[in-house]
């Protein structure tokens, strides 16, 4: 069973981004880059699947600028096999990855696309379900717990309020969320093995996608700042704030 | 222009994140349809008829919807918008984990872009929503036919529950995709209220230091509050309490009326999902805490001393 992993490459997530003065984005020039945490997670199911010899192969697929290569590595290092980067400097809105990664699994028709459940930079939370809609397949969104049986798999999803159970036909969609795993560090040699494993570029006219975007970004601007507030010297006095300055007690 | 709502509800009732996608329905101009697809459902098309500023419910009730699944849920969705032969210009459903779940695939099916978690609306067909986190805000325009949006609830007030007289009219059913099975849910039973409707939250992070001391320490405060109970990711990922009590950028969006943050660091993934809460105070240890950068009242002291005085003075 061939497992596909889309990863994003994205500002690491310890980076307060700043927003561009002209008000145009945010300024991600010199910036550092990592790969999505939800991926990451998407990255490790994938490649523990393959280790409990449920999958035979994972391949990484990243859309977006030259630069992803790196992302790739990344999840080679990891344990991915291989790597597809789909390479244009179109700013990709999820649709249009969505529609790439459809064009790319009628191509590698794997049988498990595993997403990070949302990208951290612009906190759409849309690829996996698109995906999985154009496909026609089953989805399993926000997983924290997978287990691939034959021609099914069992996900427990988190949602407001608790936990929910689905069984879905394969093939199909799961998205990651946080507590699904622990993402390894990749070590040093398997950084270097990453390295020769093989990694495949093409562009979205390769596959007849338009990537055109469909949103377009007027203004980004930071948002109103809370103001400073006050420290106080003990409970007594908290008490006495929050009834009679705040007035929410 | 008909603004489709989607209900989220639990075949027995509406779920107040309606009422929210409701009044952000309305800022858009023209008529709201609020659909409801469930199965022996008709207490939540009831609820959904009395909603104030809802021309219509559209209701399909069959077996298919049990379950609210995505799959299901996203064709009849789009079965609706396309029987309304370009009548229907939005459809909206709150941000919540099952609009998040429905939506995409219904924007995917009808093949126009999905507009995540908008905070305010500028013009139809402009809206604003968090990017980074919340650390940034963009405005975006949709060159789409139909927009589909997910509502961040806490950004619009809730509409009134009562007063409207909405026409109940049933659609056609779209039928069943055969392609998921419930297996079954494990939700949290609490008397107390829910995170994103709370007006009061009390939450703990890592410093609570087990899961003992979360519930000895905090549940009588939120008790006596009335408050709900929330977590940082840490206190979640501890194991100290489940996965739904998480506030932040990728766990719930809150704003109470105050939300007291009882040793908690945050972290700006924590800070997105409640830095709009009217008023934070802050209880830690560690006067460096970045918490007591967006927190109105601090207080620096050893939890397991100050909660519980806090307790015996509310």
């Amino acid at each position: 069973m061939k497992i596909l992993v889309p990863v994003k490459r994205v500002v690491d997530y310890n980076v307060k981004v700043r927003v561009k003065s002209d008000g145009t984005g945010v300024d991600i020039a010199n910036v550092k880059m990592s790969m999505n945490p939800f991926d990451e997670i998407a990255v490790e199911e994938a490649v523990r699947l393959k280790e409990a010899g449920v999958a035979t192969e994972v391949v990484a697929v990243s859309c977006g600028v030259g630069a992803c290569q790196e992302t790739l590595r990344t999840a080679m290092a990891i344990g991915a096999d291989r790597g597809i980067l789909v390479e244009t400097d179109v700013d990709l809105q999820p649709l249009a990855v969505a529609k790439l990664l459809k064009a790319l699994c009628d191509k590698e028709q794997p049988q498990i696309v595993i997403c990070g459940k949302q990208a951290i930079d612009d906190d759409a939370n849309q690829t996996g379900q698109m995906l999985s809609a154009l496909m026609g397949w089953p989805q399993a969104t926000f997983a924290s717990k997978v287990a691939v049986g034959s021609g099914k798999a069992t996900v427990t999803r988190e949602i407001d309020g608790g936990l929910e159970t689905l069984e879905i036909s394969l093939p199909a969609v799961i998205t990651t969320d946080l507590r699904l795993n622990e993402p390894r560090y990749a070590t040093l040699p398997n950084i270097m093995k990453a390295k020769k494993k093989p990694l495949e570029t093409l562009k979205p006219a390769d596959l007849g996608v338009d990537v055109t975007p469909r949103l377009t970004t007027l203004k980004v601007v930071e948002p109103a700042k809370r103001s400073a507030g006050v420290m106080v010297a003990d409970v007594a006095q908290l008490v006495e704030k929050l009834k009679n300055e705040a007035k929410v007690l | 222009m008909t603004i489709l709502v989607i209900a989220e509800h639990d075949n027995a009732s509406l779920k107040g994140a309606t009422l929210n996608t409701v009044s952000a329905a309305a800022k858009l101009g023209g008529d709201i349809a609020i659909l409801v697809a469930g199965s022996g459902a008709a207490a939540v098309a009831a609820a959904a008829a009395k909603v104030a500023g809802v021309a219509k419910v559209l209701v399909v009730d069959a077996a298919a919807f049990a379950d609210q699944s995505a799959e299901n849920l996203a064709a009849q969705v789009v079965a609706v918008v396309k029987a309304a032969g370009g009548a229907i210009s939005h459809v909206l459903a709150p941000a919540t984990t099952a609009g998040k779940n429905v939506l995409p695939r219904v924007a995917a099916l009808l093949d126009v872009a999905q507009i995540s978690e908008i905070v305010a609306i500028e013009s139809a067909d402009t809206f604003v929503r968090p990017i980074y986190a919340g650390n940034a805000l963009a405005t975006v325009k949709s060159a789409d036919a139909v927009k589909v949006i997910t509502v961040r609830t806490t950004a619009f007030e809730a509409a009134a529950a009562e007063g409207g007289a909405a026409a109940v009219e049933q659609v056609a059913e779209a039928g069943d995709q055969g392609l998921s099975k419930l297996v079954g849910r494990e939700l949290t039973k609490s008397a107390r209220p829910e995170l994103g409707a709370a007006k009061i939250i009390v939450s703990g992070g890592r410093g609570m230091g087990s899961s003992e001391n979360y519930h000895n320490v905090l549940e009588p405060l939120a008790d006596k509050l009335g408050a709900a109970l929330g977590a940082s990711r840490a206190a979640v990922d501890a194991g100290y309490v489940p996965n739904d009590y998480q506030v932040g950028q990728t766990g719930k969006i809150v704003a109470p009326q105050l939300y007291l943050a009882v040793g908690i660091s945050g972290a700006i993934q924590h800070l997105a999902g409640m830095k709009d809460s009217k008023v934070i105070v802050a209880i830690n240890k560690d006067p460096e805490a970045p918490i007591f950068q967006v927190a109105d009242y601090g207080l620096v002291a050893d939890l397991f001393e100050a909660v519980p005085q806090l307790t015996a003075a509310v």
